[in-house]
């Protein structure tokens, strides 16, 4: 689902965001990114919502070559990859209900749909009946899983995380790392930017590691061997 | 520019095709929408579209104005006609006889002769200098032939060759044709529509400028709304759409507000031109504005709204990129 060969970033200035990096991602595969800050996570994953783009290499994401891809169709690629973010990235002057709408009315489904699939996903990450809310009157835990419900309420095939849980309390990080184990289980191919090695040791996934900007360990590899 | 990119979004994901009736209703809610944010923040939109008013109305106003004075020397163009001062020694009954030779001339419509006494009278009615008159020996004015030439001899040249034509009567001491200052007035009104066109470009530049400013603006007070949604996979069009709508408002209601003040202005001067044009004898009334010209106010008041929306947004839109 996700190719990286031999990735290259380089950033105006020289310094290397990512260097060499290579590496497959299956389908409905969920896996983790950790490192130090400043090891390329989010390099990668930017890479992979072409919030950026290679210097050197070539990445594919459902079979298309991020690499060619001209402007004009950056936003339907985004629309396959929901992307999820530390900081939430809500907007504070729309309700629960449209900013999870967002993507269905960028798509332009009908009113009805929108309705339905919004409220579907409210649902799932259990905040159905804070819809009519303004995010600041959340919590940090409930903006996140707005941000959750965004980003999978258009039902992409792949979602990028980075760093969800950062200012999370223990508690409500298992919370999050539960519902990424659902949208695994239907299908959904994860990839999951975090420092919290002790949040994902015990969930038994692959783990992609970048140490100063090179892939330095990939526990799925290490088991082939 | 629509149909490109539809056909790549229904390569990348199928089931993202638009439908018309739901891409309709989309650009319906996105101009309600822009519309009710103008009306959200009333104060800020009631200026602009004022600046946007003035600009417009200065021109319009002008416009109007012009064709006022044009309709006023509509009715002087068919009266093109020559003075013809008689000397002192033409008695009014050779005046009398001159006119009446000259009412046979099929070049000559019509002859009006005003006599020596009946000059003095009107001078001394309307001049107020009855006492100085009445010490006068001999009466002081000539008497006058008013000749209109005719329809066909209205054209300037023929009219020179009628005017030299009396000119030799010996009666005659000094002829005047009167074609000669409404040509003079239309070369005044060619330069004032000039001036109003120019005037038009410049102000109609201005409005550009104002939506332009406006609309980028508002482009930073919506940033991390224009990050976000290019986040989750909006195309440049979906983005763009407010905007655009949001100048083709202020355009909108600019063009409606010139054409208050145009209005009002015309209201204010209604009475005292009436006034004037009584004074003149004439029934002159201002002329408002039309209902064609009010289309092509507002529709062209839209137009530069949108282009001007336009503007800003390509030069903008590109700078926010989500990081």
């Amino acid at each position: 689902m996700i190719h990286f060969d031999n990735v290259t970033k380089r950033y105006p200035g020289g310094h290397e965001g990512l260097s060499n990096v290579s590496f497959h991602i299956d389908p409905g595969e969920m896996v983790f990114l950790t490192g130090h800050s400043g090891a390329g996570k989010s390099t990668l994953l930017k890479l992979i919502g072409l919030l950026e783009r290679s210097t050197r290499g070539q990445v594919r994401v459902a079979g298309r070559n991020l690499t060619r891809l001209g402007r004009g169709q950056i936003p339907y690629h985004r629309r396959e990859v929901g992307m999820i973010f530390q900081d939430h990235r809500l907007l504070h002057d729309r309700t629960v209900f449209d900013n999870v709408a967002m993507p269905l009315v960028v798509a332009g489904l009908g009113h009805i749909e929108i309705g339905r699939r919004v409220r579907a996903a409210l649902d799932k990450v259990g905040l159905l009946c804070k819809e009519k809310n303004l995010p600041v009157t959340l919590s940090g835990g409930e903006q996140q899983r707005v941000g959750i419900a965004r980003a999978v309420v258009s039902k992409p095939p792949v979602v990028l995380a980075d760093e969800p849980t950062g200012n999370l309390d223990p508690t409500l990080s298992r919370e999050i790392m539960n519902l990424f184990e659902q949208f695994n289980d239907v299908g959904v191919t994860l990839l999951i930017a975090t420092h919290d090695l002790e949040l994902i040791s015990g969930m038994n996934r692959r783990i992609l590691v970048l140490e100063k900007s090179r892939l330095a360990r990939d526990n799925a590899a290490e088991s082939v061997n | 520019m629509r149909r490109p990119r539809k056909r790549q979004s229904a390569r990348i994901s199928p089931r993202s095709s638009l439908r018309a009736d739901v891409w309709l209703m989309r650009h319906l809610q996105v101009a309600l929408a822009s519309l009710g944010r103008l009306i959200r923040t009333p104060l800020s939109t009631l200026m602009t579209t004022l600046v946007i008013g003035i600009a417009l109305a200065l021109p319009s106003g002008l416009y109007l104005l012009l064709g006022n004075v044009e309709s006023l020397s509509g009715h002087w163009d068919g009266a093109a006609s020559i003075s013809l001062f008689l000397t002192q020694e033409t008695s009014d009954e050779q005046a009398g006889s001159l006119a009446s030779q000259l009412r046979r001339d099929p070049a000559i419509t019509r002859v009006r002769l005003i006599g020596r006494t009946e000059a003095l009278d009107e001078f001394r009615r309307l001049s107020g200098f009855a006492g100085v008159l009445d010490s006068l020996e001999e009466n002081p004015l000539p008497s006058l032939l008013i000749v209109e030439p005719a329809a066909d001899r209205t054209e300037p040249a023929a009219a020179e060759a009628l005017l030299a034509r009396l000119r030799q009567h010996s009666e005659v001491e000094f002829a005047q044709l009167d074609l000669q200052w409404v040509r003079r007035f239309h070369a005044i009104t060619e330069i004032a529509r000039r001036g109003v066109i120019i005037l038009a470009t410049l102000l109609g530049l201005s409005v550009l400028l104002i939506v332009g400013n406006t609309i980028r603006l508002e482009i930073q007070n919506r940033h991390a709304e224009i990050e976000i949604t290019k986040l989750i996979g909006g195309t440049n069009a979906f983005i763009r759409r407010p905007f655009l709508y949001n100048g083709a408002w202020y355009g909108l209601f600019g063009g409606i507000s010139a054409w208050l003040m145009v209005g009002i202005s015309l209201l204010l001067l209604d009475n005292p031109v009436e006034q004037l044009a009584g004074l003149y004898q004439s029934g002159f009334r201002l002329s408002g504005i039309d209902f064609a010209t009010l289309l092509v106010l507002l529709g062209g008041s839209t137009l530069l709204g949108l282009i001007g929306s336009w503007i800003a947004v390509g030069r903008h839109l590109h700078e926010i990129e989500p990081a």
